[in-house]
């Protein structure tokens, strides 16, 4: 389903940036809704596209032998989904799974990535898009890691 | 004392009032499961025994011990007092086994609580952690006793998993209420849990709609609670809008025997629940 591409010009990841590098993306971009249940990406696929999410929730997972299938983060409205497009080999690292019916921009990423070689200083402003993605995603999965939830024994405090 | 201690009033040596160590004897009525090694005890509320959102009492499973636990009832139900217990050791084991017609002792309330009257024409985010939901359940009765008088209400509540997320029926009503934005959060999850998943700090997208008018109350895990705070305060949620419970190992609950100090304070008396703004120095301290 394609609709108007306007609203994701708010997105976090489009506001702020110079007028041209958005119609770049907005160019690049086509509004598609996921509905629930659909497998957007699987792991090991050519990362060729990456979402502006502004409704709805997407779940990464990964299959973990003897425990099935694992959600370990949801991405959301305002986040970005596929990161896996601007570093080589460019394909995903996980699954990806509509939990709600989800409106997003689906972004043509090898086109950005062409624009971006040809231009380093336009692929320095995406960088500076991206990195704060990036780092919130490692912060995320640091904290996760901590199992802050559990409390070894011999500790006094929660 | 340091000149923090004694700006904060903290209780020096002295008498220990007669009775202030002798606890009160009740009835268990009711002992609900809750998620694992957890379970919420109903208990007949002693006469005359009132408390604040945030206060705990000190509950003595007979020839077993005294352990510090939350209240986490409804305070203007006058005939129970709620509590929900996770057993780790010999004292909360013994309370989380005991079945309706059990004697228990029960000494307090204690501790200053949550600020809710603060909530008052302001917006409200509650954050939990694991079991910092009980502190945080009477904060949630007292909105909806008060609804009509204070704005958008959010409660973000983090658990590891599905199974592990506290009153999680209760959840499911609160968010059918409709008044009420109610976030479950985990850290990982099978395939039929359609919540969220990640940290309580990446679901606060959008919660403080008027960050100046805005009151954050927080219980769980103290680096949670730390990013959480850091989180609210850089959206502009003033530091002395956001309360935190802070939880350190209690004995006497009266301010006498020092082993609940934390930084310059005693919890069990200045505390548990201070605002960022006063504490914040602390959570950064290694070893405090
Ligand atoms: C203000 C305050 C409010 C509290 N509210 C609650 C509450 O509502 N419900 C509740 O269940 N607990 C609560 N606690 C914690 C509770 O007081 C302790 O879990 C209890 O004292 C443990 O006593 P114990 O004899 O069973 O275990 P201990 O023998 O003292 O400890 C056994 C083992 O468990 C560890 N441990 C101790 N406490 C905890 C804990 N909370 N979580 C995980 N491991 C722990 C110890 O480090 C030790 O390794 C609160 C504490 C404070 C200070
Ligand atoms: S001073 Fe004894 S527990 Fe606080």
């Amino acid at each position: 389903m394609t609709l108007p591409t306007d609203p994701a010009r708010d997105h976090p990841f489009v506001i702020g940036l110079p007028v041209a590098l958005q119609d770049m993306l907005m160019a690049a971009g086509r509004r598609v809704v996921l509905p629930a249940g659909r497998r957007v990406f699987n792991e090991g696929d050519p990362a060729d596209r990456f979402y502006l999410l502004l409704s709805g929730h997407v779940a990464l997972e990964t299959h973990v032998p003897t425990r099935g299938t694992v959600r370990f983060l949801s991405l959301h409205a305002d986040d970005v989904l596929g990161v896996s497009w601007l570093v080589p080999p460019y394909r995903y690292g996980f699954d990806a799974t509509a939990i709600e019916d989800t409106d997003a921009l689906a972004i043509d990423a090898p086109r950005i990535r062409t624009a971006c070689d040809a231009d380093p200083a336009l692929g320095y402003i995406l960088m500076q898009r991206l990195m704060p993605v990036m780092t919130g995603r490692l912060r995320t999965a640091r904290l996760q890691s901590l199992d802050l939830f559990t409390r070894p024994p011999g500790r006094e405090v929660v | 004392m340091s000149p923090d201690a004694a700006a904060l009033g903290v209780p020096t040596a002295g008498a220990v009032p007669r009775d202030a160590m002798t606890p009160v004897v009740t009835e268990v009525l009711r002992a609900i499961p809750e998620i694992a090694d957890t379970s919420t005890l109903i208990l007949a509320r002693p006469p005359g025994f009132t408390y604040r959102p945030g206060q705990f009492t000190m509950l003595y499973a007979f020839g077993v011990g005294e352990a510090a636990i939350s209240i986490s009832g409804d305070p203007e139900d006058e005939a129970h007092l709620v509590q929900t217990i996770r057993a780790v050791g010999a004292t909360s084991r013994a309370l989380v086994s005991l079945t309706p017609g059990a004697a228990i002792g029960v000494r307090g309330p204690y501790g200053t609580g949550w600020p809710v009257e603060a909530c008052r024409g302001r917006d409200v985010v509650v954050v939990a952690g694991g079991l910092g939901l009980a502190p945080l359940r009477p904060v949630i009765a007292h909105i909806r006793r008060r609804r009509d008088t204070i704005g958008k209400v959010t409660l973000v509540v983090g658990a590891r998993s599905p199974d592990l997320l506290l009153y999680r029926d209760e959840l499911a009503v609160w968010g059918r209420w409709g008044d009420m934005i109610v976030i479950p959060t985990v850290d990982s999850a099978g395939p039929t849990w359609g919540g969220a998943i990640g940290l309580v700090t990446d679901r606060l997208n959008g919660v403080a709609r008027n960050p100046g008018q805005t009151v954050a109350y927080l219980c769980g895990p103290e680096v949670m609670m730390r990013f959480t705070a850091d989180a609210l305060n850089r959206m502009g949620v003033p530091g002395d809008r956001i309360w935190l419970s802070l939880e350190r190992n209690m004995k006497c609950a009266i301010g006498h025997c020092g082993h609940c100090q934390y930084g310059p304070a005693f919890l069990c008396k200045e505390g548990p629940v201070f605002s960022y703004a006063a504490c914040s120095r602390w959570l950064t301290v290694r070893e405090v």
